[in-house]
């Protein structure tokens, strides 16, 4: 498969000014060049019996291409993959073309153990781009800490945790949650919220992230419920929430029971769209609204990092170049984006180490950015998390957000909130 | 069955058990790596599980489809433990509340749960790895058997038990540690469990243990119990009017199958250090019934096999195609159902048991030779009763 573009525009959006910042983004893209030219010899960039030879470099892609979560991770691995193309296509990593070994993590944590382990045991694998759900990096987790791997980990989560094997291209709660409550606050003049969740640990965290900064705003939280994974009936929730009309429906709910909430919401009247009532949620990206419908959401607003309808050069390269790829049809969502870094970070922090060893690059991780990030400009944190920008979109009824704000500055990412546990 | 049928099979199942000794105490750990190992060591925790479904399956005619719930029982008895044991003020400093596990405390518990507080010590885990499945199994015993619930019915309620549990450990997440289970166990009294050597002597001390568990299960078959067991299945009425309370035995055998499957969670969680939820729901829970099914459910060594087979070909299929390996799975299932409803033990005892008897007479044939008694030849998969049983 050809691609109309091997490499991506470097300068194109350079948001930037810092001169640093752009020597290093030109410095980053010369690298394939010269790697070209002269690829360095195996045993200097690989020391510790990685799967590297004169002329590749093997990587693993661990997602569930099975069961229930399937549906969510498939973007992930199309995103991964197509970076990966593009990456060969330019030259590849230090002169080696990238191979993949896939794993199905099938939905199943322990699953997800056992490949990831396969992986770096048996593969030896220099990264691993994998993993959706908490549950599954959690699981995953003490087998990279155990065996030294690298994880690139692409979903918005709820923070608390900070591994130095794993480099978290998603938002953690924090920076999804607090420019959007305050984006909210100002434009719609927002006084109560009611805040509303599927039942387990990220929206929890991230409600209670959310309760805090609303009181320390000194406004109000009119309720707080919770629901099964799963759930579908919302009814008796919308009764409250009619009950006590807050100006805000702070929704946080995750895969299948979105369709039923967003529906039931709708079937009673209850009129986000140019209503008095506000919905602003993170957690329905444009991959959700497949399921919901467009015109059951329409009106509603998200808060993310990245929207596929992002006007910037970047963005529209990747857009084309993904649909090039996976066909005219797709939808590209926050995490298929944030997938998309993993690749490309990985390299460029690869290139930065001059090396594979695991050790290497995650020394040399800190303070790498990608000026070519469909999203703008991310740079990774000393806490392995990326910089990056938070933005609201308004829902289209047919399936896309229209971006209606992003903040100013990159919101600084950070795990353990002083002040929100 | 005759006294010469009996000591026949008997000979028979010592012989197979000694090959499954052998092959899981010397063939895998000489031939495979540690990481093969460590998988084969998880596929064994299963086999607990799929030697218990034989007993009040294959034999008492229970069908569970509820025994994940027992796994994870005596898998989260285990994981509490190890994670207090993880949990100390030092390690969880971070926390607002230190010295609770870390699920606890982003759920704003800022206290340790009372029924946690006896999961400090470890005899007290230990017995409960085996007690708790037990007492649960009991339960449930006692409200379906003398009530008299059995066949598809007691099949459906234990469906549903393992539906209400996993809603339960998902839901109360601040208790359980929620969708993600309790992860991150690294120690045992000190001991680092994730080490390569740890994980060597976890593999053997689960081989011994299921060696232990198929022993038991023998002895248990081959008593008097046993045989009232098959009895039942047969024709409970006529049991129940020869004076036997079958509730009880029925209440036993099952109870029997929940501490053993309680012990296989338990050396899972010791093995891969974590515990889940994903083990307790239905969709395991069939698993496992799967794994006895395929190794043949009257037989308690074809269990194992089974366990190992099945997961094995997991393994494999869906590390040769990610994408499509569930397919290739199904279509293993229903050829083994279609196929060889007993199982590979079933298959063994129709074709491959037969050839026995007859080399041994050609060799005493051309041999010239009178019929010697110690010429027992070796049954790997099963002990014939799987076709005296049939």
């Amino acid at each position: 498969m050809r691609f109309p573009r091997p490499t991506i525009p470097i300068f194109g959006h350079a948001t930037r000014s810092k001169p640093t910042g752009v020597l290093l983004g030109a410095a980053l893209c010369l690298a394939p060049l010269l790697a070209l030219a002269e690829a360095p010899p195996t045993e200097e960039v690989s020391t510790t019996g990685l799967a590297v030879t004169d002329d590749t470099v093997t990587v693993g892609i661990l997602h569930s291409t099975t069961g229930t979560m399937a549906i969510s991770e498939t973007g992930s691995v199309q995103a991964e993959k197509l970076a990966i193309q593009q990456i060969n296509d330019a030259g590849g990593v230090l002169g080696r073309k990238i191979e993949i070994i896939q794993e199905d993590g099938a939905s199943d944590w322990p699953t997800f153990a056992e490949k990831s382990k396969k992986l770096l045991v048996e593969d030896k694998v220099a990264a691993v781009f994998g993993c959706w759900t908490s549950a599954s990096r959690k699981a995953v987790l003490p087998v990279f800490e155990q065996y030294n791997g690298m994880l690139y980990y692409p979903t918005f989560y709820e923070g608390l945790e900070q591994s130095p094997n794993v480099i978290y291209t998603g938002q953690e709660a924090t920076q999804q949650i607090l420019a959007g409550i305050d984006w909210v606050v100002d434009e719609k003049d927002a006084k109560t919220f009611f805040l509303l969740g599927s039942d387990y640990i990220w929206p929890r965290t991230s409600n209670k992230i959310a309760r805090k900064h609303i009181e320390k705003l000194g406004l109000k939280v009119v309720g707080e419920e919770y629901y099964p994974l799963g759930h579908t009936q919302f009814n008796s929730v919308i009764n409250k929430i009619k009950l006590r009309k807050p100006d805000v429906i702070y929704a946080i709910v995750v895969g299948g029971s979105n369709v039923a909430f967003y529906k039931q919401l709708k079937a009673a009247g209850l009129d986000i769209d140019e209503g008095k009532t506000t919905l602003l949620t993170i957690s329905v990206t444009e991959d959700e609204i497949l399921g919901i419908g467009g015109e059951n959401i329409e009106g509603a607003y998200a808060a993310m990092k990245y929207f596929q309808s992002l006007d910037n050069e970047n963005n529209k390269a990747f857009v084309a170049a993904f649909k090039e790829m996976w066909g005219e049809d797709s939808v590209i969502g926050d995490v298929t984006q944030a997938a998309y870094l993993g690749p490309w970070l990985w390299k460029a922090a690869v290139e930065k180490a001059g090396s594979f060893d695991i050790d290497k690059v995650r020394e040399a991780s800190p303070g790498i950015e990608l000026t070519t990030a469909p999203e703008g400009y991310v740079r990774i944190h000393e806490n392995h998390h990326l910089w990056s920008k938070t933005r609201v979109g308004l829902a289209r009824a047919d399936g896309q957000y229209d971006v209606v704000y992003e903040t100013e500055e990159l919101m600084e990412p950070d795990p353990f909130p002083e002040g929100y546990q | 069955m005759n006294a010469a049928q009996s000591t026949a099979a008997s000979r028979s199942f010592w012989l197979g058990f000694a090959l499954l000794a052998g092959l899981i105490l010397l063939v895998f750990p000489v031939l495979l790596d540690s990481f093969r190992l460590n998988l084969v060591g998880r596929y064994l925790t299963y086999a607990f599980v799929a030697v218990g479904l034989v007993l009040c399956w294959g034999y008492g005619g229970i069908l569970s489809l509820g025994q994940g719930v027992f796994f994870g029982l005596g898998g989260y008895c285990l994981a509490m433990f190890l994670k207090l044991e993880s949990s100390t003020p030092e390690a969880t400093a971070i926390q607002s509340t230190p010295g609770i596990p870390d699920f606890m405390d982003w759920n704003q518990i800022t206290a340790l749960p009372w029924f946690w507080e006896p999961f400090n010590y470890l005899p007290v885990a230990l017995i409960a790895v085996l007690v708790v499945p037990a007492v649960f199994a009991y339960v449930i015993g006692v409200a379906m058997f003398k009530r008299r619930v059995s066949g598809v019915y007691f099949a459906i309620i234990t469906q549903a038990i393992a539906a209400i549990m996993t809603i339960l450990i998902i839901g109360q997440q601040g208790y359980t540690g929620g969708i993600n289970g309790i992860t991150d166990l690294r120690t045992l009294l000190g001991w680092d469990i994730r080490s390569e050597s740890a994980k060597t002597i976890l593999y053997f001390v689960n081989a011994v243990l299921l060696l232990g568990a198929l022993v038991l299960a023998r002895w248990i078959l081959t008593s008097k119990l046993g045989r009232i067991l098959v009895a039942m299945r047969g024709k409970e009425d006529r049991v129940r009017f020869s004076g036997y309370s079958v509730a009880n035995f029925k209440i036993f055998i099952f109870c029997v199958a929940a501490a053993m499957s309680g012990v296989g969670g338990a050396m899972f969680t010791l093995q891969f250090g974590f515990m889940s939820p994903s083990f307790v729901g239905i969709v395991p829970s069939i698993e496992m019934v799967i794994f006895a099914a395929v190794g043949g459910r009257l037989s308690i060594l074809g269990a194992v096999y089974g366990a190992l087979i099945v997961n094995w070909a997991k393994s494999a299929l869906s590390e040769a195609f990610p994408e499509l390996w569930l397919f290739a799975m199904g279509a293993l299932f229903i050829a083994v159902v279609m196929a060889f409803p007993n199982g590979l033990a079933g298959l063994y005892s129709v074709y491959v048991a037969p050839i026995f008897p007859r080399i041994r007479a050609w060799a005493q044939r051309t041999r010239g030779m009178a019929p010697s008694a110690t010429s027992a030849s070796a049954p790997p998969l099963a002990e014939p009763e799987v076709s005296n049983a049939r």
